[in-house]
């Protein structure tokens, strides 16, 4: 059996390889994405061993069927028989398919032992699935970011609907991706802040959910240096199609570097963070509308306007404009119940003082007052 | 519409078959009223089609916005939000709405034909069933003008998202509330009609396919739709009275929302599959003019793949994070259907072999859904094993997948009973030419639509989402294309219909040579307002 699959398997391959040729070049894709680590190319060849089998079938029954409609017709002056039971017959189409299906549960079950196995990683990253976007977390490393799609908005929005006006990778590609050292094995654990998410690259044969409130795990071990993509596969609200997914899979000494660049970056920008500095309304409000772009756009929207019903306005609301230690807390601490997440876990003091001080000061909201970094450094505790 | 409906001049349908002391049941409120009253299997049969038209039709427009958004990639006619309530609504209105009522309906008027009853065991309450509708799909159709809409969460409605919308999310649990009781009072009904009023002669092994299949049918409906009926209920409390089933900060989980909802889900799939098996194990013997093959073993495969139904319902999740072994049962389980699905598809080709095979509407459609069926079924079998599963799970292969079961198996069985038994129904015969043109391009746009998507799910697109990368836009714009010419050859079918009614030339007794259930063979055309009030004694 073993031999007849490596067969099959090693034809098949020597098909998809000409059809993969191909469809690199032409634009619609027929297939599954080129497999680029162990675990894709075990689904891939799973799923063309199936196919094998399927069209087997297919030509089988749609052949008899094809028969019987071109042959046992009234029209030609077939006569009807009139049998209707025959139970070896019965018998053999119950049993035949029970046996192919043993042989395609055999190499299925190999790769899902396989998937499951997530003992040993080189790197661990904690991939936390937000409304909308992914944040990052490399275990060992210290290294955390938060990734948010790239495509510029215009490119989104509006009636422009030629491609070429569109990014290459439209849709598809991140400010910060996720880089992994080429030929290591990466175990990705998943969890969620707000609703379920799931974080899927189809080219490394990895999707895992992302479940709030709980930890769960998958792995790949990347073959070939590249850049790698995937977006987010379980229905998480309004802005589900726009968190995509990047992995830049690098040579290890370039991964090393980068690991040290990002350590580099996060202690300068600690350090750059003066807590004595003393802020100016100026300074915060122009932090703040950087802030407001970053985390807040997608549901309150640019004009501070929100959308009807779904999501509040902040523009003229009595949260940014009245109480500040209200408007605080809802910031700091989120609304349960709904998309309103806690920020103080995503973001630092400085950048919630300087996104309330610019809610309060926006739009229509005049109130001309002021939250200050120490303020909120108070309000944690 | 009720004034177009031929029932009503059942002038000699009065007198016939009533010889005895019952001719007052003829006697029933006119217009308005009637429909409202009536507890006649034939009445509300007929309630029930044309509210799942009208649903397929609501369902069908939803379906069309959607792929009108995806004609191009980018964001042009609705909002996300929007975009999200459009597939929620769809994939609800489609399931409850147009599908299960149709199937009811063909329930309402053949099973009491085929098993020689006199109307079903409890009239009123099926009165009550078929009332429960209009309000439920009000529900649905009001929760679009509350503010924040329509809940943007998928027909699955996953919590803890059900969580964050607003009104209409309450709106819709309150309908599929309805819906459930609806679905519910309706299988007590067919079950205890099948069971107690079968005419003496009539054993259970002698029953039309069709009734069997609903049998079990209604059996898996009492058993499964509680269950979501439990599952909204809690996403009700917990967005209202803090409770937390679903929110692992209070000790819940949000997967047990899924294991709840995918255990009535996949039974559902069945629901709605198995009497789609039923009407086409009639069409196509009648039309081979040739016994079905296997009754005694497709009895047994429908059986079968109910009782399996219910132990599978994980592999709608392979992705949550299953551990190993619970994968494997799942998979192993979910294979194991093939089984009793291949007896069935053989069954059907064997009794076509050496048939004299004639080919009108009705038998189009089902060889139509005999080959798209199977399709779906070959998809469903790469879907089963869970390698391929992870990769293809909520991608656009799954869209087509279950569409090809679902509009393929479903939609076009429906389609084939209802030109094969228009006649009985109407007393008039079809146009035969544009029957044959609602076939052809029915099958023909339906594949521009549906098996692109194949190739969309396998590239990497995945399902709900409003805007899509470049490298999806061919297929995508060849799907929308064909969703269009799908939505208008539909409204051909609503003029074949009317046409029929009105116009169409008188029908025989039987007009279809191999039928032979007591409709046909026992009853005139059309079957007056009462039958069977003396129930016929078989040999």
């Amino acid at each position: 059996m073993t031999a007849k699959y490596k067969k099959m398997i090693a034809a098949a391959g020597a098909l998809v390889v000409s059809g993969a040729a191909l469809a690199e070049q032409a634009a619609p894709q027929f297939n599954l994405q080129p497999p680029q680590s162990p675990i894709a190319h075990a689904i891939y060849d799973l799923h063309t061993l199936i196919m094998w089998i399927i069209l087997g079938i297919f030509v089988l029954v749609f052949g008899m069927m094809a028969i019987a409609i071109v042959k046992h017709r009234k029209s030609v002056g077939h006569k009807a028989e009139q049998f209707h039971e025959n139970t070896t017959v019965e018998i053999i189409w119950t049993i035949v398919p029970f046996i192919i299906l043993i042989g395609m549960a055999y190499p299925a079950t190999k790769t899902i032992v396989a998937m499951k196995d997530t003992s040993n990683p080189d790197i661990t990253i904690k991939a936390t699935g937000y409304q909308w976007k992914w944040g990052y977390e490399y275990l060992q490393e210290g290294v955390s970011f938060y990734a948010n799609l790239a495509t510029p908005r215009d490119q989104i929005d509006g009636h422009n609907v030629d491609a070429r006006n569109k990014n290459e990778h439209y849709l598809l590609e991140v400010d910060n991706a996720v880089v992994v050292p080429v030929g290591k094995k990466v175990r990705i654990i998943t969890t969620a802040n707000d609703v379920i998410h799931a974080w899927w690259v189809p080219a490394l044969g990895v999707k895992q959910d992302a479940i709030p409130g709980f930890v769960r795990d998958t792995w790949f071990r990347a073959d070939r240096v590249g850049t790698y993509r995937g977006q987010c596969a379980e229905l998480c609200g309004k802005d589900h199609g726009f968190m995509p997914i990047v992995v830049e899979v690098v040579e290890p000494e370039k991964y090393a570097q980068w690991v040290a660049g990002q350590k580099k970056t996060a202690t300068a920008a600690a350090a750059a963070v003066d807590p004595a500095k003393q802020w100016t309304m100026e300074e915060l409000r122009t932090q703040g509308e950087k802030v407001y772009s970053a985390n807040c756009v997608a549901c309150h929207q640019a004009t501070g306007m929100g959308l009807p019903g779904t999501f509040p306005a902040l523009s003229g609301s009595k949260i940014a404009t009245g109480d500040k230690a209200a408007h605080m807390d809802i910031v700091m601490n989120g609304k349960s119940g709904t998309a309103m997440a806690p920020f103080k876990t995503q973001l630092n003091d400085v950048d919630i003082a300087a996104v309330i001080t610019y809610e309060r000061n926006a739009w229509s909201n005049k109130t001309g007052e002021m939250v200050t970094p120490a303020d909120v450094k108070a309000a944690r505790k | 519409m009720e004034a177009a409906h031929p029932v009503q001049d059942h002038g000699q349908g009065h007198g016939h078959g009533d010889h005895s002391d019952h001719g007052d049941h003829a006697h029933h409120p006119t217009g308005f009223m009637r429909w409202v009253t009536t507890t006649n299997h034939k009445d509300i049969g007929t309630l029930y089609l044309w509210f799942s038209f009208i649903m397929f039709l609501t369902g069908g427009f939803m379906a069309l916005v959607i792929r009108a958004e995806l004609f191009s990639p980018g964001l042009q006619i609705v909002d996300p939000d929007f975009f999200n309530q459009m597939t929620t609504m769809h994939g609800l209105i489609m399931v409850f709405g147009a599908i299960m009522p149709a199937f009811v309906g063909f329930a309402n008027w053949q099973i009491p034909m085929m098993i020689g009853a006199p109307d079903m065991a409890f009239a009123r309450l099926n009165n009550w069933s078929f009332w429960l509708l209009p309000f439920a799909a009000s529900l649905l159709v009001l929760s679009f003008f509350m503010p924040g809409g329509a809940p943007g969460v998928g027909w699955t409605l996953y919590s803890p998202l059900t969580v964050q919308m607003g009104i209409g999310m309450d709106l819709t649990i309150f309908a599929v509330h309805l819906l459930g009781m609806s679905s519910i009072l309706g299988s007590i009904n067919i079950i205890t009609t099948i069971l107690n009023l079968r005419a003496p002669g009539m054993t259970l092994m002698r029953m039309p396919l069709f009734v069997w299949t609903w049998l079990i049918t209604a059996y898996l409906l009492v058993a499964a739709m509680p269950v979501l009926a439990g599952a909204v209920t809690m996403t009700l409390t917990d967005r209202h009275f803090g409770t937390t089933f679903f929110n692992a900060a209070g000790g819940g989980d949000p997967v047990l929302y899924q294991h709840i909802f995918w255990f009535f889900g996949h039974p559902e799939v069945y629901i709605i599959a198995l009497p789609a098996f039923g009407v086409v194990s009639q069409v196509i013997p009648a039309f081979s003019r040739k016994p079905l093959f296997g009754y005694a073993s497709m009895v047994y495969a429908t059986s079968a793949i109910a009782i399996l139904s219910f132990i599978v319902w994980a592999h709608h999740m392979y992705t949550v994070g299953m551990p190993v072994t619970g994968q494997l049962f799942f998979m192993y389980a979910t294979t194991l259907i093939a089984v009793p699905t291949g007896v069935k598809v053989f069954n059907w080709v064997a009794t076509m072999w050496k048939g004299s095979l004639t080919f009108e509407t009705p038998m189009l459609f089902a060889i139509g859904f005999l080959f798209l069926f199977t399709m779906g079924g070959f998809t469903g079998l790469v879907l089963s094993l869970v390698p391929i599963d992870i990769q293809l799970h909520d991608t656009y292969y799954v869209v087509a997948h279950f569409h090809y079961v679902m509009v393929a198996g479903a939609l076009f069985s429906a389609f084939a009973g209802v030109y094969f038994w228009l006649p009985k129904w109407t007393g008039r015969m079809y146009d035969e030419t544009l029957g044959k043109w609602h076939f052809w391009l029915t099958m023909i746009f339906f594949n521009m639509i549906f098996f692109v998507q194949h190739f969309l799910g396998l590239a990497g697109m995945p399902r709900r989402i409003p805007d899509y990368p470049l490298m999806f836009e061919t297929w995508n714009k060849i799907s929308s294309i064909g969703a269009f010419g799908f939505g208008l050859t539909q409204l051909l079918f609503l003029y074949i219909v009317l046409k029929c009614i009105r116009h169409g030339e008188k029908a025989p007794q039987k007009p279809w040579e191999g039928a032979d259930s007591l409709e046909w063979t026992h009853l005139p055309t059309p079957a007056p307002y009462h039958t069977f009030e003396t129930q016929p004694i078989l040999k």
